[in-house]
């Protein structure tokens, strides 16, 4: 019986312990400014632990009942404290922090309560000094064993949510045993079964089904309905449908809504292409989704297009895919297309290929790897492939939001010597967004255009060359791979309009 | 982190859990080599049981050495069109410091690994950048263009400092502001200097060295160690110190408390190249470190006047170019061909003798001075490792992977990704090649330490230090690969730079000449180039073979 209690004194000390740990990690991970966070966190659980203590008094008979409610207690809500607190945050960061410290006090209180019931059940059978002494070295020696296993083992193998679950169970597992020890002095001893063995069962059904939380969480990111998530090596791919809208995510990025992504496709090739009436040959860089191919297949001139496309798993998707396929009237399976997964970068510098048509529709700058491929090295790549009276043509992001990034794109094509011609068009989803056509010769707008388009049309084309005030030409260095400039304005840029 | 990020990292987490389940024992050590410059061979100097030459061949011209110096002196020789040279090497390719290794992956450093631009005074390196198609333009201008492949991509450096990585290699976390003060203070003196020219003109700290100002105060600077010198102008602060200590053990493989103030002062001043389409700051470099550069010179020999290198020849013996009466001698020199196991002497109308000083002791006959002026000179031993990773490792927070990557207070002085410069997005298998120098021990302890220690300890050492920014760095490394370089460098210590003994190493011979870094008394490409072409101009002035000169 007492060592059988002692040895539980080992085990709520290590889950007092990885609550707290857990909850500022948590937060730090959430919040940032680690230091803040784990020491707020670390301050408000002691304090509530004190207050847990001198809340014991109040406690006079049934101790052994007490203890295995507050067991059960810390068990829930400390088992559920990691995932409640990230479900609170993808709902709204706002309220976090009052949940946060709502959440660590009141399982410090409780923590606290802890080891005081058990000094008093335990000084029945001995004297005081042994009853201080072997309870507090119990409760240190499960600190220590906690504050080791959490960095070394505990979070990276199984990460926050799924830590916390598991002390959990171990607090519902302590309060079973004790039930199971002191049946015969409980009363109701019935309930109080059923109470822990629904609690068990509940933090047991979240620890298998802890992957699932994860995605029911990014759920509540995406306000629609998930239709498609996938990792691959490269990216995180989520396809939503809310009624007949279909959009896709890559890292959470949105690239295309099918209520106005003709807008942004049809402005991305038929400027380009529809003054190219000899264009046989055509390349995509980036764009796996198909929708550009599919513009781009409605000129029976057109023979060949290689799309050249990093992740196989888009590929894949928008090739097989029923709705997708039927968005993209099933371009990458044309027997005119032929698709390339392959590195963009290494692919132009190892193919001799030339084309007549390029498009380049990459991810927007967020980082340096993305930033090299809007580089001056990669424009004279580029160049390379381009046939003497060819036109690519380079989605630039927006000229609105982030204008000093759009123009240093337009600098930085015009410093490799090719002749640049920007312009913009509106897609609801995304905003006022720039595109950039590049080629060696003088470029003329179309007067009309051979294709079904719902976007542009001979008369609306010239405004798309014109840039209003707010969007007209700013000063901006040229992109190198040893300056990223591009990264920085970008970064800074859209760091005003999200906030 | 942003909480999407965070909710990616949630979700790898769960992914890798159920993975991490499956693996309990930590991963065996990768394998690799132990390898290094050739000890036997070199040894040999020492017991001097080498045979007597089985035959005598005369050349006009003999050149010891294929590092940078002696390949720097071939490629002026070759220029002026002269090609009735010989360029030996002891070790089985040229290259020296700059050798490279190669694998599946990449082509990866043994050494030297980057070129700051160069200085104006530089006049000779930008003459061979322009040849091998990196300077584009007029190699005189003060900005040129550079080829951007060999300017290094952003971001070149970064700092792994209180647990998280930095931009650049000052630390800025948790800085006082009276520490700020001292860098800024430490910013404008090192300004001073940069901008300030001597009585006559010069800079007063120019690369190459030997254009440098000879002001009393400046050369003063040369008795005292870097350390002090910090100390002596109020500059105490503890991350300072760790900035220029680093800076001192990566250039010199010695620690600021050992090296001269001028040495350290000059590698901080004497970097003032700039380019038209890259910051001041940006270096020049390639997967194989400065093993291009060498590559470049060797293909350039061959084009002017054909094949000149003879590897595998260690020279044993010199005799003559001892001034006095024996001048109108050819110089003699034995060569130990270990391919053949025989000597060939090679009586040489002049020799150029662009291998480390520190052998001349062994080697030379007569030339009492110079063997006393050669026994000053130290040497830092150094490790090397390459590491083969299947990936980029897992990062702590911060700034992302850069081309050098520093752990404060590091055993080791970080590593460089041979991959930085891979026109890729998605960085997929890459090498990493990790330094140490053995500054906090003596030459000799550190010697003695790369010759007892085996490879499975250094690599467990490396793996240990690098599992602290990249937890998982251990399970990636399919292979670690370490160099031992027992004499990789000479250390600029107190008194050395502007000693007599240095300078009769500089002084032009009737048959003889040095050429090699070490007569700059520091390791810099920048020095031994210049040291080659130098030698190789004198050769010609006395032979009456015309040419322009690089150095004018």
């Amino acid at each position: 019986m007492k060592q059988a209690l002692l040895f539980s004194v080992f085990i709520i000390a290590s889950c007092g312990l990885a609550y707290e740990l857990i909850a500022g990690a948590l937060a730090s991970y959430l919040l940032g400014d680690s230091v803040t966070q784990f020491s707020t966190v670390i301050g408000s659980y002691l304090f509530a632990m004190g207050v847990g203590s001198w809340l014991s008094r109040y406690i006079g008979q049934n101790l052994i009942l007490r203890f295995i409610q507050v067991e059960l207690l810390v068990g829930v809500l400390g088992g559920f404290s990691a995932a409640l607190l990230f479900f609170a945050f993808t709902w709204s960061p706002a309220p976090f922090r009052l949940l946060l410290y709502l959440v660590v006090f009141a399982i410090g209180v409780l923590v606290g309560l802890e080891i005081p019931l058990v000094m008093r059940i335990l000084k029945r059978d001995l004297v005081f000094r042994e009853v201080v002494s072997q309870v507090l070295t119990f409760d240190y020696l499960g600190a220590l064993a906690v504050s080791i296993l959490f960095p070394i083992l505990l979070v990276p193998h199984l990460g926050l949510i799924r830590s916390a679950l598991l002390f959990g169970v171990l607090n519902v597992a302590v309060a079973l045993w004790a039930w199971w020890l002191f049946r015969e002095q409980l009363p109701n001893a019935g309930w109080l079964r059923a109470q822990g063995s629904v609690a068990l069962l509940s933090l047991l059904t979240a620890f298998a089904a802890a992957g699932e939380l994860t995605s029911l969480a990014e759920r509540q990111l995406y306000a629609d309905e998930i239709v498609h998530a996938e990792s691959t090596p490269y990216q995180r791919i989520v396809l939503t449908r809310w009624k007949d809208d279909l959009r896709l995510h890559l890292n959470n990025n949105l690239q295309f809504s099918s209520r106005d992504e003709y807008r942004y496709h049809e402005a991305l090739v038929h400027p380009g292409l529809a003054t190219l009436p000899t264009a046989r040959r055509v390349l995509v860089l980036g764009g796996g989704d198909g929708l550009a191919v599919r513009e781009i297949l409605k000129y029976p001139q057109v023979e060949t297009v290689v799309l050249v496309d990093l992740d196989p798993a888009m590929t894949r998707l928008f090739a097989s895919a029923p709705p997708l396929r039927k968005l993209n009237h099933d371009a990458l399976n044309s027997p005119r297309v032929r698709v390339i997964n392959a590195d963009a970068l290494q692919w132009l510098e190892e193919s001799d290929e030339s084309f007549d048509f390029v498009v380049v529709d990459f991810p927007d700058p967020s980082n340096f790897s993305l930033g090299k491929l809007y580089s001056a090295s990669f424009y004279r790549l580029l160049d390379r492939h381009l046939a003497a009276s060819g036109l690519a043509v380079i989605q630039s992001t927006s000229p609105l939001y982030a204008r000093q990034s759009f123009w240093c794109v337009v600098t930085t094509l015009e410093s490799i010597g090719l002749l640049v011609t920007p312009y913009h068009a509106l897609v609801p989803s995304f905003g006022e967004w720039g595109f950039v056509i590049a080629g060696r010769r003088p470029y003329r707008s179309p007067q009309s255009y051979a294709v079904a388009t719902r976007f542009l049309s001979p008369e609306t084309t010239p405004a798309l060359f014109v840039f209003p005030r707010d969007m007209t030409r700013v000063d901006a260095e040229v992109n190198r791979l040893n300056n990223q400039v591009l990264v920085r304005y970008f970064e800074q840029e859209w760091r005003q309009v999200i906030r | 982190m942003h909480r999407r990020d965070f909710l990616n990292s949630i979700a790898a987490a769960a992914g890798a859990a159920s993975l991490a389940a499956c693996r309990s024992q930590p991963p065996a050590l990768p394998p690799g080599e132990l390898l290094g410059t050739s000890l036997q061979i070199g040894h040999r100097l020492r017991e001097q049981g080498l045979p007597a030459a089985s035959e005598t061949r005369k050349v006009p011209v003999l050149i010891v050495g294929a590092g940078v110096g002696g390949l720097a002196a071939g490629w002026k020789l070759a220029q002026a069109g002269f090609g009735d040279f010989l360029l030996v090497e002891l070790e089985a390719e040229a290259g020296g410091n700059s050798r490279a290794g190669r694998n599946a992956v990449s082509a990866y450093p043994w050494g030297a690994h980057y070129l700051p631009l160069p200085t104006r005074e530089s006049t000779a390196v930008r003459e061979l950048l322009a040849e091998l198609g990196v300077l584009h333009g007029d190699a005189r201008a003060a900005r040129p263009v550079y080829d951007e492949r060999h300017l290094c991509a952003t971001p070149q450096e970064r700092l792994y400092f209180a647990g998280r990585w930095q931009d650049g290699l000052l630390p800025q976390t948790g800085v006082s502001a009276d520490e700020r003060s001292q860098y800024r203070r430490f910013a404008e003196l090192i300004e001073g200097f940069a901008h300030r020219r001597d009585a006559s003109g010069r800079p007063a700290f120019a690369l190459p060295m030997a254009l440098s100002g000879r002001d009393r105060d400046l050369l003063l600077l040369d008795r005292s160690s870097m350390r002090e010198w910090l100390l002596a102008q109020g500059l105490d602060s503890p991350h300072l110190h760790w900035y220029v200590n680093h800076a001192c053990r990566d250039d010199y493989g010695t620690s600021s408390a050992a090296v001269s103030a001028w040495a350290g002062i000059h590698y901080f001043a004497c970097r003032d190249g700039q380019a038209a389409n890259a910051g001041s700051d940006t270096v020049l470099t390639a997967p194989e470190g400065n093993a291009w550069l060498i590559a470049g010179m060797l293909r350039s020999i061959e084009a002017r006047v054909g094949q000149r290198l003879q590897t595998g020849a260690l020279a044993f013996r010199v005799d003559g170019g001892d001034g006095g009466g024996a001048s109108d001698r050819p110089i003699a020199v034995d060569l130990w061909l270990a391919a053949e196991q025989r000597t060939l002497r090679v009586l040489a109308g002049q020799l150029i003798w662009a291998a480390p000083l520190f052998l001349v002791p062994w080697v030379f006959t007569g030339h009492g001075e110079l063997k006393r002026a050669a026994s000053s000179f130290s040497y830092a031993p150094w490790l090397i490792a390459n590491l083969t990773l299947s990936r980029l490792p897992d990062e702590r927070s911060g700034a992302p992977p850069a081309w050098d990557n520093v752990l404060y207070q590091g055993n080791g002085l970080g590593y460089i990704v041979a991959t930085h410069q891979q026109m890729r997005v998605w960085q997929g298998a890459t090498v990493l090649t990790w330094y140490r120098s053995f500054d906090e021990l003596t030459p000799e302890l550190g010697r003695a330490a790369l010759r007892d220690t085996a490879r499975e300890v250094w690599a467990e050492q490396i793996l240990a230090e690098l599992e602290g920014p990249h937890p998982n760095i251990r399970g990636l490394t399919s292979r670690l690969d370490v160099f031992r370089n027992a004499h990789a460098m000479v250390r600029p210590l107190p008194g050395l730079i502007w000693s007599d003994a240095r300078t009769r190493f500089a002084a032009d011979g009737e048959r003889l000449r040095f050429a090699h870094a070490d007569v700059s008394g520091f390791s810099l490409f920048e020095e031994a180039q210049y040291r080659g072409v130098l030698a190789a101009e004198r050769t010609l002035r006395r032979l009456g073979v015309r040419f322009s000169s690089s150095l004018a």
